[in-house]
């Protein structure tokens, strides 16, 4: 690690966001490198002085008394207006139209359509989706978003061990399937943990391999009839996502090491679980 | 009616990619599940799930705003927007929930008052001189002082008060201040670290004056 990559995830190390890898091998960098010691005591110690000085505004006992009075006229239905300044604060009769539905509160009702739009289309299956680009592209997206999320802020693994016969069983107690779990660290590919994920809609087994100084996300989940059993290769933003599938499950495998480091490490995976 | 809307909302499926959304999407089945409360009983249950936020929601808001009297209005009609939807909440953050709520609010006032300063126009005449001088050491020393920190943070954009505020006083989780602030996760690390580079020039700024 540099200097330039410490200093970078120094605040999310300081607030104990980073998964165990990144916060291992900045720990390690803080041990070797005297002045990133420095700069991360002196930061540690700003934040806990943010911390303490600065001043946390209670809410007035008025307050409370004025929110819970405008409640109980709110439901008994009365229109309220009382003198609070400003155009800003607008009460509502409990059924407001619901063009002023939209424009006051757009991003929960907004959701709730698309909630029970997505809920149709997804949960009801009437079209298999991954027949239509577009919604390979969705999956894609959900895929690489999955996969970025791991690899920051804590959640690269929920299980961390580099050993299959750990990482297995416990994946098998928190699913309703049994995913192979093999270590391929023989082959340059070392297991560092599984990790439980929801994908399209189910829930799936992530595990997680490191190649050099990348990660690999493999996504598994038993087939549906939804998925496509052809092996498919996609690039999209930087990232790499190969997928293949067998007679039982789902895979896709999601990282930003190279297409050829991808496919190998499918092959790997895949001659292993017939050879099981 | 499942073709039906399939048929006419397919289309629409790239509209649909954010994660968030597909989690807003389990909470619709229980929306059906669950018998109607009375008015009362639901009025209770909201009280009892949100007024135990109400410091939260207050402080929030008033680091938002810098105003005590727009704070308590904004607080104020967060509640009710919180109260209109509490059927379609089913979550069991009810403190996040409620403070993004308080967070939008607080926005909508800001931007109806024309108070956004989301992005920082960093003055250098004001702030870029002078400041290189102090030490570290010094700048923590007066960050200890309560009221040169508040005085430091209210000069600081709107995103950066709302993200220490977030994160040092409600001592919330990257995930849960992403949620809030409607912000990628991995944002909120990069945010957090210039909010407090630009909190330690403020500082000792003040200090070199």
């Amino acid at each position: 690690m540099t200097c330039d990559e410490a200093i970078k995830l120094m605040d999310g190390y300081l607030d104990g966001e980073l998964d165990p890898i990144t916060s291992q091998t900045i720990e390690q960098h803080l041990r070797e490198c005297g002045r990133c010691d420095q700069a991360y005591k002196t930061q540690g110690s700003l934040i806990r002085a943010i911390g303490n000085a600065t001043p946390y505004f209670k809410a007035p006992a008025e307050l409370r008394e004025r929110i819970q009075s405008s409640l109980r006229k709110e439901t008994t239905g009365q229109p309220v207006r009382n003198g609070v300044r400003g155009a800003q604060v607008q009460f509502h009769k409990r059924q407001p139209e619901p063009r002023s539905i939209l424009s006051e509160i757009p991003w929960n009702w907004l959701g709730l359509a698309a909630a029970i739009i997505l809920a149709a289309v997804i949960v009801l299956n009437v079209v298999p989706r991954l027949q239509r680009p577009g919604a390979d592209q969705f999956l894609a997206t959900q895929l690489i978003a999955s996969h970025v999320r791991s690899l920051m802020a804590n959640h690269l693994t929920d299980v961390a061990s580099s050993d299959q016969h750990t990482v297995k069983p416990w994946l098998d107690t928190k699913l309703d399937f049994a995913a192979p779990v093999l270590d391929l660290s023989g082959d340059g590919f070392p297991l560092v943990g599984g990790r439980l994920d929801y994908l399209d809609n189910h829930s799936a087994a992530a595990l997680v391999y490191q190649r050099r100084k990348h990660f690999i996300n493999l996504f598994i989940w038993p087939t549906t009839p939804v998925d496509g059993k052809e092996q498919k290769i996609v690039e999209r933003e930087g990232y790499h996502l190969v997928h293949w599938a067998d007679g039982d499950f789902t895979y896709w495998a999601v990282s930003d090491v190279s297409v050829g480091d991808l496919q190998n490490s499918k092959q790997l995976f895949e001659g292993q679980v017939l050879h099981r | 009616m499942a073709l039906l809307l399939n048929a006419e909302h397919a289309f629409g499926l790239e509209d649909f990619e954010s994660t968030a959304k597909i989690v807003k999407f389990a909470i619709v089945p229980k929306k059906h599940e669950e018998p109607d409360q009375s008015p009362k009983e639901e009025l209770m249950s909201f009280e009892a799930a949100m007024l135990p936020h109400l410091d939260a929601a207050h402080n929030l808001a008033r680091w938002l705003l810098r105003n005590e009297q727009d704070a308590q209005d904004v607080v104020q009609e967060a509640y009710l927007r919180a109260f209109k939807s509490f059927g379609g909440f089913h979550g069991s953050n009810g403190r996040a929930w409620l403070l993004t709520i308080v967070r939008n609010t607080s926005y909508t006032l800001l931007k109806k008052n024309h108070a956004v300063d989301l992005t920082t126009t960093f003055d250098e005449e004001i702030h870029g001189s002078g400041h290189e001088s102090v030490s570290p050491a010094t700048i923590l020393e007066h960050a200890e002082d309560a009221e040169l920190v508040k005085q430091a943070m209210d000069e600081l954009p709107a995103e950066f008060r709302e993200i220490l505020a977030l994160r040092h006083q409600e001592g919330l989780s990257y995930k849960e201040i992403a949620d809030i602030a409607q912000i990628p996760l991995g944002t909120v690390m990069s945010r957090l670290a210039r909010a407090r580079d630009k909190l330690k020039e403020y500082l000792a700024v003040r200090m070199s004056k």
